[in-house]
């Protein structure tokens, strides 16, 4: 009944425009006016009358649009490369920003009030170098700071590290959720091989290789020390995904047959980012940013950032891989003795 | 048959041919089948084209308002869903996860490839390529009904995709290997991913032909006195984005093809050490990313296959609605040339976080960077273009001035995209949504539009309604930066594109309102284009016979009769003697002075 009723009012509405434009074309022409041009002077008018009241609102929306949500902005970045990339984006903002605004202004300055009257002619001005000029260099003067200044920032960002330096781990990403793995006492990832998943081992390491023994898995949550690099390795089980952790301004792809890496140092504590946001309730987060199928739009885990101590009392209540694949490991003992 | 002969003969004699006077009048009745269906006339191929594309295209807008309507009531009952869903993919009205991320699928692919891509240059390079440099048809006609033929074919077959039972391709737009070689990954990357693999396959195929057509046109079949600097810009944009796509489509299909191999015969091209369903795959040793960089290789080119004719279109109606010459003509053939050459070494900026080496990121960082400056020297000329101008506002015009406003505030956030350092925190999220939906999407639909209000003269003999023009305009561009402008915000929250909802996480709990908001403009968009969709069908029939040149435009277009003739021209080929920009040229009575006047005594070209 009610898709009757729509279609009804649908074809009723079709009808009624239709009328309305025959009714105007008709009065228009006992008028005697729209048939020599293909514009009437009206309507040029009309329109360029609205181009500077469109502008306006349009910048009234962008303020409002900023000022509402601005507290829903990510907070202040909690890694130490961050703090530069947000530097880095409030330095190009206000540049494009300014270009955003003027450009903005001159075209619609321009569309209104160069709007056709009676006895004006165009001006004939075809090309003038110098003016083409301008508008090169100066776009690329700009364009070459901000080349240097953001391939600056990034080289730091991705130029490596001493593994010896940094709390080794990895990430692990499947369909829908996220696995962590620590180092453990040496510090050092074991191998892993995809044809070795299984239930007790889903993340498919290598048992032959000692380096494993130590490493820690952990699930629902993991936790990193404050003010220490954080070497993170990436693989997937399946599809691509993407770990993306962005109150640390932190993300690289997870893609199945290859290790990704990316560090970072964090620099405020859970507890301490609670405070600064005023919401007790807060939590660093890890989610998956590349398309990965039916439930990829809640694929997470959460991130806790501790002091030191209570990031090693926290660690150290994790089991290792050998604690919880005995049988495995004593397999490749076994062998070794034999 | 002999008329269809006939024609191609006498378009490749252009100039000076004796036979053409018989030839205008020996052009008899048709059957409907030569004459609307398997035509060989550009412009009917171009009406053929610009028609499906607005068929897919409003079917990529339903898709959108059906994924924004979960977005903005995440969990509601929508009887509009189930109606046209069915009760599989929208049970109880409330859309099904892997139903929203085949529209977000389907949405983007139909846009970019169907409507940008196909509709666009497939429309106006069919039009105007030969009435604007002043030859019969195209250099194949034959070629040409092929390339139409081969995108309707790969429209229906996408357009099919959307109901098979196990659901079109969900992989997103950029079908990213292994979720769209594998069915165990989601539903999609069955027959669904089948039907897009094959329907892309003929596209290409159909744009390849399309695309040697234009090129071999505007090379060989310019009329007498029709230099490559007497082109109008838009012939210059349409030649460009032909090159693009005859240089970078293949890539595309070699990408595809292989991609069918590893689904299909068990290679590992892009497959590698896969675990899933409970068991290990064969395939070792292949790269996933390796497709993202042949992919890439075609989609950036693509953006520009989509914005170059955009602005071409745009660069001839707003000096001829400005009664002015395009300001700095020969810098706005630099500036496409420039863009088109750079627009092949930047796609890695796709790619940044997908552990490709940085120092090969900051390479694509530079060179990204630098197709700022031709994109700013087009527009700082449109708008000097405007300055000093007599502009008359036709809905076209209008459209242009939008299209220089959305590439303008849509150019610059992808300056903060380029900037590796940047993408890694706003990577894949929102903010890209806004950045490319603005500078790309909206630009190259304006452009769009622009060229379909200023030639429907051209092609149906009848002028479009002007008032339903501009309404159509301003509700379009005022729901457009509605819909795309906050979307900027919600990706500086951090919120990842193709999310079926936002409610998993605390982080985006206070998004809602700015959701709803989106959605509401989005639906207010989407009936606006009712009015064009009435206006373009009524005029067709109903609408006020056209005048000849009712812009008053120098471009050769406007010298052949308003009726359409096979050969376009009765009698001799126009000759041109000048460039298409003389408005309001010093000197002389009227603010227009057609190519095919030659100059007075004394009078310099420009």
């Amino acid at each position: 009944m009610i898709s009757l009723l729509t279609y009804i009012a649908i074809i009723l509405g079709v009808i009624a425009i239709a009328r309305l434009v025959k009714v105007y074309e008709l009065s228009s022409t006992l008028k005697g006016v729209e048939n020599e041009a293909a514009v009437s002077e009206s309507d040029t008018r009309f329109n360029a009358r609205l181009m500077m009241p469109f502008l306006l609102a349009f910048f009234a929306f962008c303020v409002y649009l900023t000022y509402s949500y601005k507290d829903n902005l990510l907070p202040e970045s909690a890694s130490e490369h961050g703090v530069q990339i947000d530097t880095l984006f409030n330095f190009n903002l206000i540049i494009i920003g300014i270009v955003f605004i003027a450009v903005n202004i001159l075209l619609f300055y321009f569309a209104y009030k160069y709007y056709s009257k009676k006895g004006v002619k165009a001006t004939y001005f075809a090309h003038s170098t110098k003016l083409e000029m301008i508008w090169t260099i100066v776009p690329a003067v700009f364009l070459a700071v901000i080349i240097i200044y953001g391939l600056s920032v990034w080289n730091k960002i991705t130029s490596p590290i001493d593994e010896k330096e940094a709390i080794v781990m990895e990430l692990f990403a499947e369909q829908f959720k996220w696995t962590a793995r620590y180092g453990g006492a040496d510090n050092t990832l074991g191998e892993s091989n995809y044809k070795l998943t299984a239930d007790m081992n889903p993340l498919a390491i290598d048992a032959n290789d000692k380096h494993a023994w130590d490493d820690k898995v952990v699930n629902g949550e993991f936790h990193i020390p404050v003010n220490k690099i954080v070497l993170m390795y990436f693989r997937s089980k399946d599809v691509i995904h993407s770990a993306y952790m962005p109150h640390f301004r932190a993300q690289m792809n997870c893609v199945p047959g290859m290790k990704t890496e990316f560090h970072f140092k964090p620099t405020i504590t859970t507890a301490q980012m609670r405070e600064k946001t005023k919401n007790p309730n807060f939590d660093y987060v890890l989610l998956c940013n590349k398309i990965c199928g039916q439930t990829h739009w809640n694929m997470q885990m959460k991130i806790v950032v501790d002091s030191e101590e209570d990031y090693k009392k926290w660690l150290s209540e994790q089991k290792t891989f050998k604690e919880k694949n005995m049988a495995q490991v004593e397999n490749v003992l076994n062998v070794a003795k034999n | 048959m002999s008329s269809h002969a006939h024609t191609i003969d006498h378009a490749h004699d252009h100039g000076h041919d004796d036979h053409a006077h018989d030839h205008a009048h020996d052009h008899h009745e048709q059957s409907f089948w030569t004459k609307y269906i398997f035509s060989t006339d550009h412009k009917m191929i171009s009406k053929q084209f610009l028609i499906t594309a607005i068929f897919m295209g409003v079917v990529a807008m339903m898709l959108s308002i059906f994924f924004r309507l979960q977005l903005a009531w995440p969990g509601e009952s929508f009887s509009m869903l189930e109606y046209f869903l069915g009760k599989k993919w929208a049970p109880n009205g409330v859309l099904d996860s892997n139903m929203y991320l085949a529209l977000v699928t389907i949405h983007g692919t139909i846009m970019v490839f169907f409507v940008l891509t196909g509709g666009l240059s497939g429309t106006f390079s069919n039009l105007l390529i030969p009435l604007q440099i002043g030859a019969r048809d195209m250099a194949s006609g034959f070629l040409n009904m092929l390339s139409f033929w081969f995108f309707a074919v790969s429209s229906v077959i996408m357009f099919y995709s959307m109901f098979v039972e196990t659901g079109p391709a969900s992989a997103g737009w950029t079908i990213y290997p292994p979720l769209s070689a594998l069915e165990e990954a989601i539903p999609g990357s069955g027959l669904g991913m089948t039907l897009w693999l094959v329907s892309m396959t003929l596209f290409v195929a159909g744009s390849l032909l399309g695309s040697i057509n234009y090129i071999v046109t505007v090379l060989n079949l310019r009329t007498k006195g029709m230099s490559m600097t007497r082109l109008p810009l838009t012939i210059w944009a349409f030649f460009v984005t032909a090159i693009l796509g005859v240089l970078s489509f293949p890539v595309l299909f070699a990408a595809v093809l292989l991609l069918i191999f590893d689904r299909s015969f068990g290679t590992s091209f892009y497959l590698s050490d896969i675990f899933i369903s409970g068991q290990a795959m064969e395939q070792t040793g292949g790269s996933p990313v390796l497709f993202q960089h042949l992919f890439w290789f075609l989609g950036h080119p693509e953006v520009y296959i989509v914005i170059l004719p955009a602005l071409g279109i745009t660069s001839e109606v707003i000096s001829t609605m400005s009664r002015k010459p395009i300001f700095g003509y020969r810098a706005m053939i630099g500036s496409i040339l420039a863009i088109g050459f750079l627009s092949f070494i930047v796609w890695g900026h796709h790619m940044f976080i997908t552990g490709m080496n940085p120092f090969l990121g900051s390479v694509f960082v530079f060179t990204t960077l630098l197709i700022a400056i031709p994109s700013a020297v087009k527009a700082f000329n449109y708008i000097t273009t405007l300055w000093k101008g007599n502009l008359k506002y036709s809905p076209a015009m209008l459209f242009a001035v939008g299209l220089v406003s959305t590439f303008v505030t849509g150019g610059v956030t992808g300056i903060i995209l380029a900037d590796s350092a940047l993408d890694i925190n706003v990577h894949d999220t929102y903010f890209v949504v806004a950045h490319f939906h603005i500078v790309m999407g909206a630009s190259a639909i304006f452009g769009m539009f622009c060229g379909v209000y200023h030639w429907y003269p051209r092609m149906f003999g009848r002028m479009l309604n002007n008032k339903l023009g501009y309404a159509h305009f301003w509700i379009t561009f005022i729901a457009m930066y509605g819909v795309f402008f906050p979307m900027h915000f919600i990706g500086l929250t951090g919120v990842p594109r193709r999310y079926y909802s936002n409610e998993a996480f605390a982080l985006f709990e206070n998004l809602q309102s700015i959701n709803v908001l989106i959605t509401v403009f989005a639906i207010i968009g989407a009936l606006a284009q009712g009015l064009f969709l009435f206006n373009f069908f009524y005029s067709m029939y109903r609408g006020k016979k056209s005048t000849q040149n009712p812009w008053e435009s120098n471009t050769l277009e406007w010298t052949a009769p308003v009726e359409h003739l096979h050969g376009n021209w009765p009698g001799e080929l126009p000759t041109v003697y000048r460039w298409p920009y003389d408005y309001s040229k010093p000197g002389k009575d009227v603010d227009f002075v057609p190519q095919t006047v030659p100059l007075s005594a004394g009078e310099e070209e420009h």
